[in-house]
């Protein structure tokens, strides 16, 4: 399972992880591969690779543009897996894990899509809009394929959700850093830390924390308290601007926040 | 059987599929709801607040020019374009803005299509001292200006809309990305009987006074039940709320009337019902109208309202079941409608409720004189007035 090699392997070194999330498809898929493979060489640990969605109530306004973006380029489902499959056949080994809203795994059949995902060399997958109570059997059809589903949990979530979701949670556990959509802040909630303790007191599995975080003087904070920072709208923003070189920025933020997770 | 079952669900359909963010507000109104309802003092506030203020009961009305001109069933309108703000939208405003208070919250966010909601939404925060903001595409902006003047006048902020086709599906998406980040404050009213557990629920609780009413009046002139009970149906919350006191009726037909804009055909239509498979949208387990990737298809229909790409969930549980039927009707046969029940009886209905009636319209001929209609009259057309002069070039 490459996901705890990974979090085994940053524990080594004491280090935290950096988890980046790409729309895939944005501008176009081969732009994608091309960005996931210098992500890889700049030391990402992980990689989030969002499924383009209509209608995408957990996200903030640039990855919404990301998202119609790559619509209209034509990215689907099985594109994104092709491409999955493609970097793999070129060596790229590190843990890459699918965000996708609920609905586009819905229509392929659960089933059907846990085996193209795991033929494919999905590791997990986020589902946004999918709260545990309604996990259950695509939770279930995953593990069969050795993927995991990744659960998130919210400052809002009681401390009872909390002890039901961090004993079922396996790979990791998505910490959501405030009440709100994704996109970049200038700071982190003041009560993250709270919260990411509350979580901490009831699992050894490894936390990452993501929304909002695209700073490198943010990143020791988030190395104080957990072990990966997810970033994301971050990385969106800069192929929205650079069209034409989107590698060499994106490549530049990876690196930085990578350093100031060390 | 009583649905929906703990889990929300209506057979299949419904559940709740929303971000963890949400899942400890959601669960929280569904028990504060359930407090609510064994409350006597909440039941009587609603119920008086329904009289008082939204001008309950709404009259049963039998339409005797529409029933002569059509020479077919007798026709009864339950004239919810006479409440208060002018659609049956109040009901389920006035309930959640009661639950809003008894929570706590100081904040009211709605979605609108033909801003009947909004406007609802609107008058209710006025009426309790919450702040409003009201999420509408900016499609519907254009066609319902009047709407949107009314709820600045009542004191929300109109929030427009900019993504997707900029109506009813991208304002809830908004609606609820902002209650993702306001939930500690904030009671989002959806007004339809869509999204999680437990909002088709509530809606569909605080819209059946429309068939209770419509049970007990029928029964009062007539002494016998109705045979058929007709609806529009967009998300669903006027035709559940007429249906529900009826389901167990087996001898009262159900038919809820989809968009079919400018026709099935032409794909340009709203009819998640008939034309839709199974899909998650909104936070429910639903019929609704997607591609072949699960992305949602853009509805279309002349009516705000009904231009809508999914369905409640119990709709859905109540076609596969067979308990009730719903079929569609095109934009020319609503706007038909509206102009014949303008001049037949004085009433201008909305373009919505239009379809409705363009349903009994087409089936007037099949249905025998003995037998008896009742329409949700839904909402007044003094909305639609504009948009229609446009339509028919200022005729």
């Amino acid at each position: 399972m490459r996901i705890e090699q990974t979090f085994q392997a940053l524990k080594a070194r004491n280090e935290a992880g950096l988890i980046a999330y790409l729309t895939a498809g944005d501008p176009n898929l081969a732009v994608t591969e091309q960005l996931v493979e210098a992500m890889a060489q700049a030391g990402v640990d992980m990689i989030e690779l969002g499924v383009p969605f209509s209608d995408p109530v957990a996200d903030g306004p640039v990855i919404q543009r990301a998202s119609q973006r790559a619509l209209k380029a034509g990215t689907n489902l099985e594109r994104i897996l092709e491409s999955v499959a493609r970097l793999r056949g070129r060596g790229v080994i590190l843990p890459i894990m699918l965000m996708t809203y609920y609905n586009p795994i819905y229509r392929r059949g659960l089933g059907t899509a846990a085996v193209m995902l795991a033929q494919a060399g999905v590791d997990g997958l986020i589902v946004p809009d999918l709260p545990y109570e309604e996990s259950q059997e695509l939770a279930g059809l995953l593990k069969e394929q050795g993927m995991y589903l990744i659960y998130l949990l919210a400052p809002t979530s009681s401390q009872q959700r909390i002890q039901k979701i961090t004993e079922q949670a396996r790979g990791f556990i998505y910490c959501v850093s405030l009440a709100g959509v994704t996109g970049e802040r200038n700071t982190l909630p003041p009560e993250l830390p709270e919260f990411v303790q509350r979580v901490r007191s009831q699992t050894d599995q490894p936390l990452a924390v993501g929304f909002g975080l695209s700073r490198p003087e943010l990143m020791p904070l988030i190395a104080a308290m957990a072990d990966a920072a997810v970033g994301g709208s971050a990385f969106v923003s800069l192929v929205e601007q650079n069209p034409e070189d989107p590698v060499t920025p994106v490549v530049s933020l990876a690196s930085s926040l990578k350093e100031a997770l060390i | 059987m009583i649905y929906p079952d703990d889990r929300g669900r209506y057979g299949q359909f419904g559940g709740r599929f929303v971000p963890e963010t949400l899942m400890n507000a959601i669960q929280e109104l569904e028990t504060e709801y359930r407090r609510a309802k064994e409350d006597p003092n909440f039941i009587r506030e609603f119920k008086t607040y329904l009289a008082q203020y939204a001008g309950r009961p709404s009259n049963l009305y039998l339409a005797e020019n529409l029933t002569r001109y059509l020479d077919g069933p007798k026709i009864y309108l339950k004239r919810e374009d006479l409440n208060h703000t002018g659609s049956h939208k109040i009901n389920n405003a006035l309930g959640q803005a009661l639950l809003a208070v008894r929570m706590g919250k100081t904040r009211l966010i709605a979605e609108t299509g033909a801003g009947q909601h909004g406007v609802a939404t609107a008058t209710v925060a006025a009426r309790f001292g919450l702040s409003c903001v009201v999420y509408m595409g900016e499609e519907d902006i254009a066609r319902q200006s009047l709407n949107v003047f009314r709820m600045r006048l009542l004191g929300a902020e109109v929030r427009p809309v900019t993504s997707g086709s900029r109506t009813l599906k991208d304002a809830t998406n908004e609606a609820m990305r902002d209650w993702v980040a306001s939930v500690k404050d904030t009671h989002y009213i959806i007004g339809s009987a869509v999204g999680p557990h437990p909002y088709p629920m509530l809606v569909r609780d605080f819209q059946r006074v429309i068939g209770d009413e419509t049970r007990e009046q029928i029964l009062e002139v007539e002494g016998r039940l109705p045979d058929y009970l007709v609806a529009c149906v967009g998300g669903g919350s006027n035709a559940i709320g007429l249906f529900y006191p009826f389901l167990e009726e087996q001898s009262v037909a159900l038919v809820g009337v989809e968009a079919a804009g400018a026709g099935i055909e032409t794909g340009l239509h709203a009819a998640s019902l008939s034309q839709g498979s199974l899909g998650v949208l909104h936070g429910s387990l639903s019929y609704l109208l997607q591609d072949n990737d699960g992305q949602i298809l853009e509805a279309y229909s002349v009516s705000a309202g009904l231009d809508y790409p999914g369905v409640g969930p119990e709709h859905s549980y109540l076609k596969d079941r067979g308990r009730a039927i719903y079929e569609s009707v095109t934009d020319q046969e609503a706007l038909a409608a509206f102009a014949l029940l303008s001049q037949t009886e004085g009433i201008i209905p909305a373009l919505e409720s239009s379809h409705a009636l363009a349903w009994v319209i087409r089936n007037a001929s099949r249905l025998r004189k003995d037998q008896i209609v009742i329409v949700n009259l839904s909402g007044r057309g003094d909305k639609d007035v504009e948009q229609v002069a446009n339509l028919m070039g200022g005729k």
